[in-house]
């Protein structure tokens, strides 16, 4: 174990591991990470905090992370490299760390053309594989970027998200090789739909014997309606919905829909859990944490290895 | 070349409002290429001018005039002999004529006629695009060619990012995605491999974050 995440330690016993996420409210209000806890509590191994998704403005992940830490849980601080330059990121990294997070999930983030500030200035002083290679830098090697000694190591799990529908897609296995190259440790995947593309994807990776080096975390999103699925499909960029999926929701009355899916990501789960490198799930249920019990349940998930909550 | 785009008509009048003689300086340069600021662009915004002061019964002299350049003080000074006898310069020249022009003159006020928006290249007749930001420390080598930090929306040096679909940008569909160009050209040049690399942090101080720039050739100095 190089650090104290719990699910650090699932995965080197050899379990499998859920994760879910927690979306950060438009407010001061922390009642509105605790309800958000209360119902995902025994359900997953750790859980993500947003970093200002989708580049609106929220209370700031590593807030949320100690209110959830405070309920016993293992957040993941989502951290993107759209709003902070590499002394903000090394700063908070420290801060995340001193608080008792365990995880770090690097990301590039949303262009903020999404957001609520469309007419921001970004940063991109760095990357996600560069936020990587210096988070790893300052555990490893106790060193900042700029060469300086870290006294008192940030001792994080680290992670980062890959999306293997993006194009070019020749070549997203090989950028999962460049994050592992940089020092990612588990990794947590765009919502998966198109099983056929996900399946040559990770069959890219354990070609690359990627899947031994990066625990991969397969994400699932369920739809809440016809309408959600379309706006996945023609709006999420990156997104990549089948028609199939359109024509199943479509396919049933509009009361039925959330039923239907719940039922479509658990499949979806089932499927994944038999692919070969897949150690893990991450449900993503935007603003439905309410199912997440309900998903983990009905796949099998449950109860939880060494739930810590 | 730097591209610059010629300001509103309205925001045009609101700066020069409180003037009734100016001289519309135009360059010969970039801006005459990209078709913001040239001698003919001096010329359509003079007639614009004209034709709105005239309608709403007001009174200007607009005296029309291009110099070579506006980036340098020996076409600069062409304009030594008349320039007293105007109220306001009006530049359309990029951001760097403009500012010259007015440390020259120092009580004359110089306004922009242009919004100075990019390094870039003709795509075709009418269309520019852009190319390069200007970061002082060149990685073409490495990137089949492409700039990630001009043509990634997120100047990513190790790029994509996961919003790149069939070939474009998230921010608009209109975007090529500058990683899906590098690429393209990687593979077109059989250098696949170089993707491999992590490219590492960039040392900023060669672009704008070190601060205003300059550049000396001690051996070209009179």
């Amino acid at each position: 174990m190089k650090t104290k995440s719990n699910i650090e330690k699932i995965l080197e016993s050899g379990g499998f591991v859920v994760t879910s996420e927690c979306g950060p409210p438009r407010g001061a209000d922390p009642e509105v990470i605790r309800k958000k806890g209360n119902l995902l509590k025994g359900v997953v191994d750790a859980v993500n905090v947003t970093d200002n998704q989708t580049s609106v403005v929220r209370m700031s992940s590593l807030s949320a992370c100690v209110i959830l830490k405070e309920m016993g849980f293992d957040p993941i601080l989502q951290m993107v490299c759209r709003d902070r330059n590499r002394i903000a990121i090394q700063s908070d990294i420290l801060g995340a760390a001193a608080l008792g997070i365990n995880n770090i999930l690097c990301l590039s983030g949303d262009h903020q053309k999404f957001g609520d500030h469309p007419k921001a200035k970004n940063v991109f002083d760095i990357d996600s594989i560069q936020l990587i290679q210096t988070v790893r830098g300052m555990r490893e090697e106790g060193r900042f970027l700029g060469g300086e000694e870290v006294k008192g190591k940030p001792i994080l799990f680290i992670g980062a998200a890959e999306n293997p529908f993006a194009d070019p897609f020749e070549i997203r296995a090989a950028r999962l090789g460049k994050k592992a190259k940089a020092g990612v440790e588990f990794l947590q995947t765009q919502c998966i739909y198109n099983m056929e593309r996900f399946e040559r994807w990770m069959g890219m990776v354990r070609d690359r014997g990627l899947h031994e080096k990066v625990a991969i975390l397969a994400g699932v999103t369920p739809f809440k309606s016809v309408g959600m699925a379309r706006y996945m499909k023609n709006s999420v960029p990156g997104m990549d919905v089948p028609d199939e999926m359109i024509e199943r929701m479509k396919g049933v009355p509009k009361e039925k829909q959330p039923e239907e899916g719940i039922k479509i990501c658990v499949e979806t789960i089932q499927r994944l859990k038999e692919i070969p490198g897949v150690r893990g799930i991450h449900i993503m249920a935007i603003e439905w944490e309410e199912k997440v019990a309900e998903i983990a349940k009905a796949a099998s998930l449950l109860p939880r290895p060494t739930s810590n909550s | 070349m730097i591209v610059a785009n010629r300001k509103s008509l309205e925001e045009i009048l609101s700066m020069i409002n409180p003037f009734k003689k100016v001289l519309l300086l135009g360059c010969n340069e970039c801006v005459t290429v990209c078709a913001a600021g040239g001698e003919r662009e001096v010329g359509v915004l003079a007639s614009e001018l004209k034709l709105w002061y005239s309608k709403a019964g007001k009174e200007i002299e607009i005296k029309e005039h291009t110099i070579e350049r506006q980036c340098d003080h020996e076409y600069i000074d062409q304009i030594k002999g008349f320039v007293e006898d105007y109220e306001a310069i009006l530049s359309m020249a990029c951001g760097a004529g403009i500012q010259y022009v007015a440390e020259k003159y120092r009580t004359k006020p110089v306004l922009p006629m242009v919004n100075t928006t990019f390094l870039g290249v003709t795509l075709e007749q009418g269309v520019w695009s852009e190319r390069c930001q200007g970061c002082g420390t060149c990685i073409l080598d490495q990137t089949g060619g492409i700039c990630p930090i001009a043509r990634c929306a997120k100047s990513l040096l190790n790029g994509p990012c996961g919003g790149s679909s069939n070939g474009k940008c998230e921010v608009d569909k209109e975007i090529d995605c500058g990683w899906q160009l590098i690429v393209d050209r990687l593979k077109e040049l059989g250098q696949l491999d170089r993707y491999e690399e992590i490219i590492p942090v960039k040392d900023w101080t060669t672009s704008r974050d070190g601060g205003p720039r300059k550049r000396i050739r001690e051996d070209l100095r009179l």
